[in-house]
Protein backbone atom coordinates (compact mmCIF):
# COMPACT_ATOMS: atom_id res chain seq x y z
CA UNK A 1 0.00 0.00 0.00
CA UNK A 2 1.14 3.63 -0.82
CA UNK A 3 1.89 5.78 1.92
CA UNK A 4 -0.36 8.08 1.74
CA UNK A 5 0.85 11.54 3.34
CA UNK A 6 -1.94 13.95 3.09
CA UNK A 7 -4.70 12.49 4.99
CA UNK A 8 -8.18 13.94 4.72
CA UNK A 9 -7.64 15.29 8.51
CA UNK A 10 -4.63 17.21 7.08
CA UNK A 11 -6.84 18.94 4.31
CA UNK A 12 -9.55 19.32 6.79
CA UNK A 13 -7.63 20.86 9.63
CA UNK A 14 -5.32 23.10 7.11
CA UNK A 15 -7.13 26.37 7.72
CA UNK A 16 -6.85 26.26 11.65
CA UNK A 17 -3.11 24.88 11.61
CA UNK A 18 -2.29 27.87 8.86
CA UNK A 19 -4.18 30.15 11.60
CA UNK A 20 -2.08 28.92 14.43
CA UNK A 21 1.02 29.01 12.54
CA UNK A 22 0.28 32.74 11.14
CA UNK A 23 -0.19 33.37 15.02
CA UNK A 24 2.58 31.98 16.34
CA UNK A 25 5.08 33.42 13.49
CA UNK A 26 3.63 37.24 14.42
CA UNK A 27 4.19 36.30 18.09
CA UNK A 28 7.80 35.63 17.44
CA UNK A 29 8.08 39.06 15.21
CA UNK A 30 6.57 40.85 18.61
CA UNK A 31 8.46 39.41 20.97
CA UNK A 32 11.63 39.87 18.84
CA UNK A 33 10.39 43.85 18.09
CA UNK A 34 9.79 44.22 21.73
CA UNK A 35 13.58 43.29 22.28
CA UNK A 36 14.94 45.25 19.95
CA UNK A 37 12.40 48.37 21.31
CA UNK A 38 13.19 47.49 25.05
CA UNK A 39 17.19 47.49 24.53
CA UNK A 40 17.27 51.01 22.06
CA UNK A 41 15.89 52.32 25.07
CA UNK A 42 17.97 51.20 27.69
CA UNK A 43 21.04 53.32 26.46
CA UNK A 44 24.31 52.56 26.11
CA UNK A 45 25.74 49.74 28.26
CA UNK A 46 28.79 49.53 29.51
CA UNK A 47 30.10 45.97 29.85
CA UNK A 48 32.00 44.16 32.40
CA UNK A 49 35.78 44.04 30.93
CA UNK A 50 37.80 42.46 33.60
CA UNK A 51 39.67 46.01 34.19
CA UNK A 52 39.40 47.76 37.88
CA UNK A 53 37.40 50.81 37.25
CA UNK A 54 37.86 53.55 40.16
CA UNK A 55 34.61 55.12 38.54
CA UNK A 56 32.74 52.11 40.32
CA UNK A 57 34.03 52.17 43.71
CA UNK A 58 32.07 54.33 46.42
CA UNK A 59 33.29 57.41 47.95
CA UNK A 60 34.47 57.32 51.02
CA UNK A 61 36.41 60.69 51.80
CA UNK A 62 32.94 62.43 51.25
CA UNK A 63 34.12 64.45 48.72
CA UNK B 1 -8.07 1.61 8.91
CA UNK B 2 -7.18 1.70 12.53
CA UNK B 3 -9.35 2.69 15.66
CA UNK B 4 -7.30 5.81 16.02
CA UNK B 5 -7.94 6.63 12.57
CA UNK B 6 -11.33 6.28 13.10
CA UNK B 7 -11.40 8.81 15.73
CA UNK B 8 -9.40 11.72 14.28
CA UNK B 9 -11.58 11.51 11.29
CA UNK B 10 -14.80 12.71 13.34
CA UNK B 11 -15.84 15.61 12.03
CA UNK B 12 -18.74 16.41 14.36
CA UNK B 13 -18.06 19.46 16.46
CA UNK B 14 -14.61 20.31 14.88
CA UNK B 15 -14.23 24.26 14.93
CA UNK B 16 -12.40 26.18 12.23
CA UNK B 17 -10.40 29.09 13.23
CA UNK B 18 -12.93 31.37 12.87
CA UNK B 19 -14.98 29.89 15.40
CA UNK B 20 -12.19 30.22 17.50
CA UNK B 21 -11.65 33.74 16.63
CA UNK B 22 -15.54 34.17 17.37
CA UNK B 23 -14.92 33.08 21.03
CA UNK B 24 -13.15 36.21 21.45
CA UNK B 25 -16.17 38.72 20.41
CA UNK B 26 -13.97 40.35 17.28
CA UNK B 27 -17.04 42.99 18.10
CA UNK B 28 -16.50 44.00 21.54
CA UNK B 29 -12.39 43.41 21.09
CA UNK B 30 -12.50 46.38 18.25
CA UNK B 31 -14.57 48.55 20.92
CA UNK B 32 -11.46 48.09 22.96
CA UNK B 33 -8.85 48.34 20.91
CA UNK B 34 -10.13 52.02 19.79
CA UNK B 35 -11.03 53.13 23.34
CA UNK B 36 -7.32 51.34 24.89
CA UNK B 37 -5.53 53.53 21.69
CA UNK B 38 -7.47 56.71 22.55
CA UNK B 39 -6.42 56.05 26.79
CA UNK B 40 -2.72 55.79 25.24
CA UNK B 41 -2.61 58.70 23.25
CA UNK B 42 -4.04 60.97 25.02
CA UNK B 43 -1.95 60.60 28.11
CA UNK B 44 0.58 63.16 28.49
CA UNK B 45 3.42 60.62 28.75
CA UNK B 46 4.78 59.48 25.01
CA UNK B 47 5.25 55.68 24.64
CA UNK B 48 7.53 54.20 21.46
CA UNK B 49 4.67 52.94 19.07
CA UNK B 50 5.82 49.97 18.75
CA UNK B 51 4.93 49.50 22.62
CA UNK B 52 1.79 50.88 21.69
CA UNK B 53 0.45 48.73 19.40
CA UNK B 54 2.28 45.54 21.60
CA UNK B 55 0.09 46.84 24.41
CA UNK B 56 -3.28 48.03 22.90
CA UNK B 57 -2.87 44.38 20.80
CA UNK B 58 -2.41 42.60 24.42
CA UNK B 59 -5.34 44.54 26.13
CA UNK B 60 -7.59 43.37 23.38
CA UNK B 61 -6.31 39.71 23.58
CA UNK B 62 -7.12 40.47 27.31
CA UNK B 63 -10.50 41.42 26.50
CA UNK B 64 -11.39 38.59 23.66
CA UNK B 65 -9.68 36.08 26.29
CA UNK B 66 -12.71 37.19 29.04
CA UNK B 67 -15.18 37.19 25.99
CA UNK B 68 -14.24 33.19 25.69
CA UNK B 69 -14.48 32.29 29.14
CA UNK B 70 -17.48 33.94 29.09
CA UNK B 71 -18.81 31.82 25.84
CA UNK B 72 -17.39 28.96 28.20
CA UNK B 73 -19.85 29.58 31.35
CA UNK B 74 -22.70 30.99 29.52
CA UNK B 75 -23.04 28.41 27.09
CA UNK B 76 -26.07 26.92 28.51
CA UNK B 77 -28.67 30.41 28.23
CA UNK B 78 -26.47 31.30 25.29
CA UNK B 79 -28.43 28.15 23.17
CA UNK B 80 -31.76 29.72 24.35
CA UNK B 81 -31.23 32.77 23.22
CA UNK B 82 -32.01 33.77 19.70
CA UNK B 83 -29.25 36.81 19.44
CA UNK B 84 -26.16 34.44 20.65
CA UNK B 85 -27.97 30.51 19.32
CA UNK B 86 -25.12 30.83 16.52
CA UNK B 87 -22.21 31.31 18.88
CA UNK B 88 -19.58 28.59 18.33
CA UNK B 89 -20.39 26.47 21.68
CA UNK B 90 -24.06 26.84 21.39
CA UNK B 91 -24.02 25.76 18.10
CA UNK B 92 -21.54 22.65 18.37
CA UNK B 93 -18.35 24.14 16.79
CA UNK B 94 -16.54 24.79 20.12
CA UNK B 95 -16.47 22.14 22.97
CA UNK B 96 -17.13 24.24 26.26
CA UNK B 97 -13.73 23.13 28.14
CA UNK B 98 -12.19 24.34 24.56
CA UNK B 99 -13.84 28.11 24.92
CA UNK B 100 -12.01 27.48 28.88
CA UNK B 101 -8.54 26.35 27.88
CA UNK B 102 -8.66 29.50 25.22
CA UNK B 103 -9.67 31.72 28.00
CA UNK B 104 -7.32 30.93 30.64
CA UNK B 105 -4.54 30.47 28.44
CA UNK B 106 -4.99 33.86 26.43
CA UNK B 107 -5.60 35.90 29.94
CA UNK B 108 -2.09 34.58 31.30
CA UNK B 109 -0.59 35.14 28.22
CA UNK B 110 -1.95 38.93 27.28
CA UNK B 111 -1.43 39.49 30.79
CA UNK B 112 1.91 38.44 30.76
CA UNK B 113 2.59 39.95 27.68
CA UNK B 114 1.25 43.52 28.02
CA UNK B 115 3.35 43.65 31.95
CA UNK B 116 6.55 42.77 30.09
CA UNK B 117 5.94 45.30 27.16
CA UNK B 118 4.43 48.28 29.29
CA UNK B 119 4.41 48.20 33.01
CA UNK B 120 2.52 45.96 35.28
CA UNK B 121 -0.17 48.19 36.58
CA UNK B 122 -1.43 48.18 32.94
CA UNK B 123 -0.90 44.24 33.46
CA UNK B 124 -3.06 44.59 36.85
CA UNK B 125 -5.59 46.27 35.40
CA UNK B 126 -5.81 43.99 32.47
CA UNK B 127 -6.12 40.85 34.87
CA UNK B 128 -8.20 42.49 37.03
CA UNK B 129 -10.33 43.47 34.13
CA UNK B 130 -10.64 39.73 32.79
CA UNK B 131 -11.55 38.14 36.93
CA UNK B 132 -14.36 41.14 36.54
CA UNK B 133 -15.62 40.06 33.68
CA UNK B 134 -15.45 36.31 33.83
CA UNK B 135 -16.16 35.93 37.53
CA UNK B 136 -18.05 38.93 38.93
CA UNK B 137 -20.09 39.96 35.77
CA UNK B 138 -20.36 36.07 34.00
CA UNK B 139 -20.73 34.22 37.30
CA UNK B 140 -21.90 36.31 39.70
CA UNK B 141 -24.23 39.71 38.77
CA UNK B 142 -25.91 38.27 35.04
CA UNK B 143 -28.09 35.76 36.76
CA UNK B 144 -28.44 37.34 40.27
CA UNK B 145 -29.49 40.75 39.83
CA UNK B 146 -30.91 43.45 37.40
CA UNK B 147 -28.04 45.65 38.54
CA UNK B 148 -25.96 43.15 36.25
CA UNK B 149 -24.88 45.34 32.86
CA UNK B 150 -24.64 48.38 35.75
CA UNK B 151 -21.99 46.88 37.85
CA UNK B 152 -20.64 44.48 35.18
CA UNK B 153 -20.25 47.21 32.59
CA UNK B 154 -17.04 48.10 34.63
CA UNK B 155 -15.47 45.30 33.14
CA UNK B 156 -16.29 47.48 29.85
CA UNK B 157 -14.87 50.58 30.73
CA UNK B 158 -11.08 49.53 31.87
CA UNK B 159 -9.48 49.49 28.95
CA UNK B 160 -9.12 53.18 28.39
CA UNK B 161 -7.98 53.52 31.90
CA UNK B 162 -5.62 50.77 31.32
CA UNK B 163 -4.31 52.24 28.01
CA UNK B 164 -3.68 55.28 29.90
CA UNK B 165 -1.51 52.82 32.67
CA UNK B 166 0.40 51.94 29.75
CA UNK B 167 1.47 55.14 29.31
CA UNK B 168 1.92 56.62 32.47
CA UNK B 169 2.47 53.93 34.50
CA UNK B 170 -0.43 54.50 36.77
CA UNK B 171 -4.41 56.20 37.00
CA UNK B 172 -4.88 60.00 37.36
CA UNK B 173 -8.73 62.18 37.51
CA UNK B 174 -8.66 61.82 33.49
CA UNK B 175 -7.96 57.99 33.21
CA UNK B 176 -11.05 57.49 35.76
CA UNK B 177 -12.97 60.20 33.60
CA UNK B 178 -12.72 57.93 30.76
CA UNK B 179 -13.76 54.72 32.59
CA UNK B 180 -16.97 56.85 34.08
CA UNK B 181 -17.47 57.77 30.49
CA UNK B 182 -17.96 53.98 29.57
CA UNK B 183 -19.33 53.02 32.60
CA UNK B 184 -21.99 55.39 33.13
CA UNK B 185 -22.87 54.77 28.73
CA UNK B 186 -23.38 51.09 29.29
CA UNK B 187 -26.55 50.50 31.11
CA UNK B 188 -28.27 53.18 28.68
CA UNK B 189 -26.93 51.20 25.82
CA UNK B 190 -27.81 47.84 26.33
CA UNK B 191 -31.02 48.69 28.26
CA UNK B 192 -31.93 50.15 24.98
CA UNK B 193 -31.54 47.12 23.33
CA UNK B 194 -33.26 44.59 26.28
CA UNK B 195 -36.28 47.21 25.46
CA UNK B 196 -36.24 45.26 21.93
CA UNK B 197 -34.50 42.11 22.70
CA UNK B 198 -36.47 41.30 26.23
CA UNK B 199 -37.99 37.71 25.15
CA UNK B 200 -34.62 36.57 24.40
CA UNK B 201 -33.41 37.24 28.26
CA UNK B 202 -37.04 36.22 29.87
CA UNK B 203 -36.51 32.59 28.18
CA UNK B 204 -33.12 32.49 29.49
CA UNK B 205 -34.09 33.75 33.11
CA UNK B 206 -31.55 36.52 32.60
CA UNK B 207 -32.58 39.23 35.36
CA UNK B 208 -32.57 42.15 33.24
CA UNK B 209 -34.34 45.30 33.82
CA UNK B 210 -36.80 44.84 31.70
CA UNK B 211 -37.52 41.36 33.33
CA UNK B 212 -37.60 42.59 36.61
CA UNK B 213 -39.14 45.75 36.88
CA UNK B 214 -40.54 45.97 33.22
CA UNK B 215 -40.02 48.20 30.33
CA UNK B 216 -41.89 51.34 31.50
CA UNK B 217 -38.68 51.27 35.04
CA UNK B 218 -35.93 50.54 32.48
CA UNK B 219 -37.06 53.58 30.26
CA UNK B 220 -36.66 56.34 33.48
CA UNK B 221 -33.26 54.14 34.18
CA UNK B 222 -32.10 55.02 30.65
CA UNK B 223 -33.13 58.59 31.18
CA UNK B 224 -31.50 58.69 34.31
CA UNK B 225 -28.00 57.13 33.59
CA UNK B 226 -27.66 59.49 30.42
CA UNK B 227 -28.13 62.33 32.49
CA UNK B 228 -26.04 61.04 35.22
CA UNK B 229 -23.51 60.34 32.21
CA UNK B 230 -23.43 64.30 30.51
CA UNK B 231 -21.87 66.01 33.81
CA UNK B 232 -18.66 63.68 33.82
CA UNK B 233 -18.25 63.56 29.67
CA UNK B 234 -18.56 67.28 29.74
CA UNK B 235 -16.73 67.70 32.66
CA UNK B 236 -13.79 65.55 30.84
CA UNK B 237 -13.33 68.92 28.73
CA UNK B 238 -12.22 70.77 31.40
CA UNK B 239 -8.73 68.28 32.25
CA UNK B 240 -5.82 68.07 30.44
CA UNK B 241 -7.42 65.72 28.26
CA UNK B 242 -10.16 68.45 26.87
CA UNK B 243 -10.20 71.24 24.87
CA UNK B 244 -13.08 73.16 23.05
CA UNK B 245 -13.08 70.43 20.01
CA UNK B 246 -13.84 67.97 22.80
CA UNK B 247 -16.47 70.19 24.41
CA UNK B 248 -17.96 71.37 21.43
CA UNK B 249 -18.82 67.24 20.60
CA UNK B 250 -19.56 66.56 24.08
CA UNK B 251 -22.11 69.22 24.36
CA UNK B 252 -23.19 68.43 21.20
CA UNK B 253 -23.26 64.31 21.80
CA UNK B 254 -24.53 64.82 25.32
CA UNK B 255 -27.66 66.38 24.93
CA UNK B 256 -28.65 64.40 21.68
CA UNK B 257 -27.96 61.19 23.91
CA UNK B 258 -29.98 62.62 27.29
CA UNK B 259 -32.82 64.40 24.83
CA UNK B 260 -33.35 61.06 23.44
CA UNK B 261 -33.65 59.13 26.39
CA UNK B 262 -36.25 61.89 27.58
CA UNK B 263 -38.02 61.05 24.02
CA UNK B 264 -37.56 56.84 25.01
CA UNK B 265 -39.38 57.85 28.46
CA UNK B 266 -42.32 59.84 27.29
CA UNK B 267 -42.50 56.67 24.54
CA UNK B 268 -45.94 54.26 25.48
CA UNK B 269 -45.31 50.40 24.89
CA UNK B 270 -48.28 50.44 22.83
CA UNK B 271 -46.54 52.83 20.57
CA UNK B 272 -43.23 51.01 20.61
CA UNK B 273 -44.49 47.44 20.03
CA UNK B 274 -46.98 49.19 16.67
CA UNK B 275 -43.75 50.50 15.31
CA UNK B 276 -41.69 47.23 16.11
CA UNK B 277 -39.40 49.40 18.60
CA UNK B 278 -37.52 51.42 15.83
CA UNK B 279 -37.49 54.74 18.21
CA UNK B 280 -35.28 52.16 20.73
CA UNK B 281 -33.30 50.79 18.35
CA UNK B 282 -32.50 53.76 16.75
CA UNK B 283 -31.38 55.04 20.04
CA UNK B 284 -29.29 51.85 20.48
CA UNK B 285 -27.41 52.54 17.07
CA UNK B 286 -26.86 55.74 18.49
CA UNK B 287 -25.20 54.76 21.88
CA UNK B 288 -22.60 53.44 19.51
CA UNK B 289 -22.26 56.62 17.34
CA UNK B 290 -21.70 58.38 20.67
CA UNK B 291 -19.09 56.38 22.16
CA UNK B 292 -17.05 56.05 19.15
CA UNK B 293 -17.59 60.23 18.18
CA UNK B 294 -16.98 60.84 22.06
CA UNK B 295 -13.56 59.24 21.82
CA UNK B 296 -12.77 60.41 18.62
CA UNK B 297 -13.52 63.75 19.90
CA UNK B 298 -10.75 62.96 22.49
CA UNK B 299 -8.21 61.78 19.99
CA UNK B 300 -8.72 64.80 17.72
CA UNK B 301 -8.35 67.11 20.63
CA UNK B 302 -4.94 65.13 21.58
CA UNK B 303 -3.76 65.58 17.80
CA UNK B 304 -4.24 69.18 17.58
CA UNK B 305 -2.87 69.59 20.99
CA UNK B 306 0.36 67.61 19.92
CA UNK B 307 0.88 69.38 16.39
CA UNK B 308 0.86 73.05 18.86
CA UNK B 309 -1.94 74.00 17.97
CA UNK B 310 -2.84 75.10 21.66
CA UNK B 311 -5.34 73.42 24.33
CA UNK B 312 -7.26 75.45 27.41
Amino acid sequence: MALRVEHELHKRRFGRNLGVGLLLVGFVAIVFGLTVVKVQNTGFVEGYDHVARPALIPDEGGN
Amino acid sequence: MTDATQNIGTTAGEGQFGDYWALLKPRVMSLVVFTAAVGVFVAPVSVHPFIAMVSILFIALGGGASGALNMWYDHDIDTIMKRTANRPVPSGKVAPGEALTLGLWLSFISVTMLGLASNWVAAGLLAFTIFFYAVVYTMWLKRWTPQNIVIGGAAGAFPPMIGWAVATGGVSLESVLLFCLVFMWTPPHFWALALFMNNDYTNAGVPMLTVTHGKRETRKQIFIYAVLLAPLAIGAAFTSIGGWIYLTAALYLNAKFVWGAWKLWQREEADAEADIYTAEKAYFRFSLVYLFASFSALLLQAVWVKAGMGAW
